[in-house]
């Protein structure tokens, strides 16, 4: 396993996000596959991206600090999800979402969200971080401390070639 | 059957169960007629009322779920009927109040119409699936469903009768907890 995705799930399980739920995007696959063979965390695949949302709001009532890992395209059906739910609820959940259209060149149907999604959460006030390599780590502590302390969601928007 | 007389019905049955209520008159009308600790009325993001349950028994298997769901809002959210039935949750009792119609927004129709939505939840593997449409029906059916384990699922057809809407009296009031409330109080039960 590549070192720099080794780190991410440890730190994330030192943060203690031990349930996980989402829907796959080819940038995550690496990460889907690690997280369904720890032992020691959960990975339940939803059918769409809303429901994965619904499902970590339950696991996090029961006491688990959540995450749900998305492609950006899947940002559109969470958005009812987390601005009537997360946010008014005050649910934490981090969002760990594969940001393809991040630069020209993506396949078409990437192209409005890709430069729109980041645009979308900053309208709903979700707070984010697109992290390099090298920023990776530090921004996913800065993330999971910001969702801890406001009690709503946060997001990462993973580029491609970051987790591999 | 109104869906408030088959809320009526169904209350005393519950003893510790979590409670997931489904946004619109269901919620308002479980708060109206016994609140509880238990009870998290989810007043917006339609269709995730069981999404939210399985994410409970799955984070917390031993906690036994009821979920009141929504004709509409199962529709809407209709991909949650295969995750629930391969999850095998210990204790999930899905019940719908299907009026075959959006009664909040005003009585417009929904597909439940035609599409037995027990049979969607029985080919999706939830153990038992069950229909009702009367008092009586309802009343031995819900508390043998509610004894039984895994994962549950009982519609009860409910007549969608506008002219009860249109009495002030008869809407029972919008849920007062804050929804920052309602989680903190739901959280403090699931976590003692």
């Amino acid at each position: 396993m590549a070192q720099l995705l080794r780190s991410f799930v440890g730190v994330l399980q030192d943060e203690g996000i031990l349930f996980y739920s989402g829907v796959p995007c080819s940038i995550l696959a690496p990460l889907i596959r690690d997280l369904e063979e720890n032992p020691d965390l959960t990975y339940l695949p939803a059918t769409r991206e809303d429901l994965a949302v619904g499902m970590a709001a339950g696991a996090y009532l029961a006491g688990k600090i959540p995450a749900v890992l998305m492609q950006n395209s899947g940002l559109g059906y969470s958005l009812n999800a987390l601005t009537s739910l997360n946010l008014i609820f005050k649910i934490p959940l981090l969002l760990v979402v594969g940001f393809r259209g991040a630069k020209p060149g993506d396949a078409p149907e990437h192209w409005v969200m890709g430069r729109s999604c980041a645009k979308l959460l900053e309208a709903i006030e979700v707070p984010f971080w697109i992290p390099e390599k090298e920023t990776l780590i530090s921004n996913t502590k800065e993330a999971v401390e910001t969702m801890g302390r406001a009690k709503i969601p946060a997001a990462l928007f993973i580029k491609p070639g970051i987790l591999i | 059957m109104t869906t408030r007389e088959a809320i009526q019905i169904l209350m005393p049955l519950l003893s510790g169960e979590i409670l997931i209520c489904t946004t619109g008159y269901v919620s308002r009308d479980v708060c109206a007629v016994k609140d509880r600790p238990q009870n998290f009325y989810m007043i917006g993001s339609m269709g995730l009322a069981p999404a939210i349950g399985l994410g409970i028994t799955s984070a917390s298997p031993g906690k036994k779920v009821v979920i009141f769901d929504g004709d509409g809002a199962l529709l809407m959210g209709l991909g949650v009927l295969p995750m629930v039935g391969s999850s095998n949750p210990c204790h999930f009792f899905h019940v719908v109040f299907d009026n075959e119609s959006y009664a909040s927004t005003g009585h417009q129709w929904t597909y439940s119409k035609k599409v037995p939505l027990e049979k969607l939840a029985a080919n999706c593997g939830y153990h038992d699936a069950a229909r009702v449409d009367s008092i009586a029906a309802l009343e031995e059916t819900a508390a043998d469903l509610l004894k039984k384990r895994g994962a549950r699922f009982l519609l009860i057809k409910c007549t969608g009768d506008k002219e009860a809407f249109k009495g002030e009296k008869l809407v029972s009031p919008r849920v007062p907890w804050p929804p920052e409330e309602m989680t903190n109080r739901l959280k403090k039960v699931l976590l003692s």
